[in-house]
């Protein structure tokens, strides 16, 4: 395969990777104060008739909080609406495993919280790496979340005068975040899943569960349809329609372990990318410090275990190499090193997530790691609550934490009363995604992206429960208001079934069908998706290098080089077939991560979740460089052998000042 | 450790099933359950044999995908989901019998995975409250006992699995919809319909041919999530209240 090589200036790590493009701009937010451009978007956007909704067709994609909930307003709008998921139900969508909360600026604390200081916390949070008018949005529209959910009968925490309770979390000031104990994804998914089978059975939505989007139709320049497959009978389906919506979710499992569940996959934004939408920002992935180790190569996913643990739980690995393999109990204070608490004495073990991951993986990287050696190394650092059942006792201390307690040893085996924890960071969340302007829409027309699937809230980093946030308000409160703009000037004329993109689309997707069960190969599915993990967590995870990087693309080729000829996937395609499934989920993660890592190279400054080794301060710190990269990159798909076209859209600030951020 | 595998093998639903056995070595006590039928599917791959399918998405106890008859066992020996069993909760040498849900209200799909859509369709038959977005009041404007909310959570919190049914000899889905009328039952944002909701969900329930409930409490015992058997009492309540009214 040989990929086109162009000029771009001499100081561009990225150069000969990408062929500059034009700049990008969103021309949907209105041109007006802050706090007014919102109210200003939804009263300039066009209405659509109620008796005109019901000629109008509507495509969602996934049916997490963002999915569900769109199909659910847009149903009582009384749109015609279908609504796809690959799981057997849309209830299981893996918005249902957030754990934390929902943030929403009601100020019940009276603690000095504001819709101005949400957005305020979510910028800074995202490292100046986001559209403030986006952001402003979301703070904006957060309290009607809250509303909303309630009225549905979600039992959020409640404090015994039987008014809603709030905790604060992720570092901020104010407590603002509404839960319901560990499982506020579940309580809020199951809500909208709810919302979801009213609709269904009020016949203003059709379900289709277990079905795949493999293609999208985009027909004289605007998207009109999917091609799915029907994982139970393996048919083709053609579905066509006046506008497609993608909430199809994030691509952590390009890393192969993930905390995201094991379907979890990029195919149908990426479809659309090769399509024409843009891919914004597709290196910033966050990645969270406490999960579960990795006990082996059989392992298939990772878990989180809630951040709260660091409020209590201190961190540390041996001084010596010797100890690693010790008993924790017998290693003396002495000889242990709270590595949080010495380089950073003022936030100790309470210091970002960013921040935290980076120190452990430098600890195992230094020899100094505990639990068991995977491929050589030992990947764990301790959380020790020794102190914390000591200063507090253990009723205490099991009254806080006790479920995570128990999570932990059913998943180890070991009582982390009696000896410490043992964790390490996973890949949990992407803030990158489709580019999509004001309205949530894509490059595409008629194609719109909500949730953790678009680029556009969270910046470099997301905030601790701004997910479930964004992915409720995207589809209840902006979508349905930003859609029906576009689809004032529907219906659009009807396609026929025989029209060339159709023919085009379902012909791609049967190709890459054949293709994958023809090649009769030596190589699972699996092995090669782990393969990939592994490069991309090496090269393009905690810390990123232009070395490393650069690595990784020609790891990356050579690798779906040999997947295209060597994979082994048995079974038809007239049947349920998981490895073909996951075959053509790879095939996409591929060409995905060669694109993260081109961006990655990029962007030769450190922020939010993406750190380069070049640029980093003395204390080895993120470094920022605003004169040079205050922009959202925007990669065009350029075709199967052409390097993709960068457009870069400035950020522009209007109502926060940047700053360096500092945790010493 | 080293196990021998009884596996249900189905090619699709119209086709008759068998249970197959296979050996598998060097398994680790550190695998979940589902890893070790990921090693196993590896070696079939290898082997040339078709992989077993068998549902699984979240891998940590809270979407309900996975499912698994274990040993005769809804979700195996613990009282958890198939995909956070692990291996050390077996012994080296064990034969482990593995089985979809068995119940007519699950037909099976492909070897262990069964069509559990018959839930959805209850629930479209008034698990809700029927409140269309943005006509919600301020959340405060009406305070909830913590009592009642913190009970509303627990119930709240089923994963939809399915292990009651398939624990239950006489395959009813009691528990999955006593969930459910319990939880909008014990606020009040689901007061106005309760009445029809209970008619309605327990109409389609029997319609998808579970069966009834005989206080058996198989369900409650397999439960990942440990709902408690009382909200089947609240069921049987609200549907006589229901009657009662009219309905």
């Amino acid at each position: 395969m040989s990929h086109d090589t162009v000029m771009t200036a001499d100081h561009d790590d990225a150069a000969g990777y990408y062929t500059p493009g034009s700049p990008l701009v969103d021309t949907k937010a209105p041109d007006a104060p802050i706090a007014e451009r919102w109210e200003t978007r939804k009263f300039e956007a066009r209405l659509v008739n109620p008796a005109n909704r019901r000629k109008l067709n509507v495509i969602i994609v996934g049916t997490g909080l963002a999915g569900a909930s769109a199909a659910a307003t847009m149903g009582e709008a009384g749109y015609h609406v279908k609504t796809f998921c690959y799981q057997d139900s849309p209830r299981r969508a893996h918005s249902i495993a957030a754990q934390g909360g929902i943030n929403a600026a009601k100020n019940y604390k009276e603690d000095g919280d504001s819709v101005h200081r949400l957005f305020y916390d979510t910028v800074k949070g995202g490292d100046y790496r986001s559209r403030e008018s986006n952001v402003y949005r979301l703070a904006e529209v957060s309290t009607n979340i809250i509303d909303q959910c309630v009225a549905q009968g979600v039992p959020f925490a409640r404090e015994y005068g039987g008014l809603l309770d709030n905790r604060s979390f992720g570092g901020v000031q104010v407590s603002r975040t509404f839960y319901a104990r560990g499982q506020t994804g579940q309580q809020l998914l199951i809500g909208a899943y709810q919302a979801l089978e009213r609709q269904i059975a009020a016949g203003t939505v059709a379900m289709y569960s277990r079905h795949e989007m493999l293609e999208l139709v985009v027909a004289d320049g605007k998207a009109r349809g999917i091609i799915a497959r029907d994982m139970v009978t393996g048919e083709i389906q053609t579905h066509l329609a006046d506008v497609v919506v993608l909430a199809s979710g994030g691509y952590g499992n390009v890393f192969y372990l993930s905390t995201n569940a094991m379907g979890s996959n990029v195919t149908a934004a990426w479809r659309a990318h090769r399509k024409g939408a843009y891919m914004a920002n597709p290196c910033y992935t966050q990645i969270h410090p406490t999960c579960i180790p990795v006990t082996g190569t059989h392992q298939s996913k990772l878990t989180l275990m809630s951040e709260s643990l660091r409020n209590d739980g201190r961190i540390w690995v041996p001084k010596n190499q010797a100890d690693c393999d010790k008993d924790p109990r017998d290693i003396p204070e002495e000889d242990r090193d709270y590595y949080l608490e010495r380089i950073y004495p003022a936030f100790g073990n309470l210091v970002p997530r960013d921040i935290a991951s980076r120190a452990a993986k430098y600890q195992c990287d230094d020899g100094r790691g505990v639990g068991p050696e995977v491929d050589g190394v030992r990947r764990g650092v301790y959380l020790d609550f020794a102190d914390a059942i000591e200063r507090l006792g253990r009723d205490a201390v099991e009254n806080k934490y006790g479920n995570l307690f128990d999570m932990y040893a059913r998943i180890t085996g070991e009582d982390p009363y009696a000896v410490p924890m043992r964790i390490y960071p996973a890949v949990h969340y992407v803030m990158g995604g489709l580019w999509v302007d004001y309205d949530l829409q894509s490059t595409i027309p008629g194609l719109f992206v909500t949730g953790e699937a678009n680029f556009s809230d969270h910046g470099a980093n997301r905030l601790g429960a701004s997910a479930l946030m964004q992915g409720l308000a995207d589809g209840y409160f902006v979508l349905p208001h930003t859609i029906r703009d576009y689809l004032a000037d529907g219906p659009f004329e009807p396609i026929a079934e025989d029209h060339p993109a159709v023919v085009e689309a379902r012909a791609s997707v049967e190709g890459r069908i054949e293709h994958f069960l023809t090649v009769n190969g030596e190589r699972s599915v699996d092995s090669y998706h782990r393969e990939l993990g592994n490069i991309m967590w090496e090269y393009c995870g905690m810390e990123r290098t232009e070395d490393g990087l650069k690595k990784a693309i020609d790891l990356i080729r050579s690798l779906k080089d040999d997947f295209y000829r060597n994979v082994k996937v048995l079974g038809s395609a007239e049947t349920l077939n998981q490895s073909l499934e996951k075959a053509g989920r790879v095939a996409d993660f591929f060409e995905l991560g060669e694109l993260m890592c081109i961006d990655a190279l990029n962007r030769r400054e450190s922020c939010g979740g993406h750190f380069r080794g070049e640029s980093q301060t003395e204390d080895g710190e993120a470094l920022r460089h605003d004169d040079e990269f205050a922009y959202v990159s925007a990669w065009e798909w350029a075709g199967e052998d052409a390097a993709p076209v960068l457009h870069k859209e400035d950020l522009v600030y209007s109502a926060i000042e940047m700053k360096q951020r500092s945790y010493k | 450790m080293n196990l021998t595998l009884k596996i249900w093998r189905q090619p699709d639903a119209s086709s008759a099933g068998a249970m197959h056995t296979y050996q598998l070595a060097d398994v680790s006590e550190d695998m979940s359950f589902l890893e070790m039928l990921d090693v196993l599917n590896e070696q079939l791959n290898a082997e040339g044999e078709e992989p077993i399918a068998f549902d699984s998405d979240c891998r940590e106890g809270i979407c309900g995908a996975c499912g698994l008859m274990i040993n005769g066992d809804a979700h195996g020996p613990e009282v958890t989901t198939t995909c956070q069993l692990h291996m050390r909760s077996f012994k080296d040498g064990e034969t482990i019998t593995i089985e979809p849900w068995r119940s007519e209200g699950f037909p099976v799909v492909k070897d262990l995975i069964v069509d559990r859509s018959a839930f959805d369709r209850i629930i479209q038959q008034g698990g809700y409250v029927s409140v269309n977005t943005g006509s919600a009041p301020e959340a405060h404007s009406v305070p909830v006992p913590k009592e009642d909310a913190d009970r509303a959570f627990n119930v709240a919190t089923c994963i939809g699995c399915g292990a009651c049914v398939a624990a239950c000899p006489n395959g009813s889905a009691s528990l999955f919809m006593g969930a459910k009328i319990t939880h909008l039952g014990l606020l009040p944002q689901g007061q106005p319909e309760r009445d029809e909701r209970v008619v309605n969900m327990v109409a389609q329930h029997d319609f998808e041919g579970f069966g009834g409930c005989t206080n058996i409490g198989a369900c409650t015992a397999a439960c990942p999530k440990e709902i408690p058997l009382d909200v089947i009492s609240q069921l049987n309540k609200d549907l006589r209240t229901a009657i009662r009214h009219g309905h």
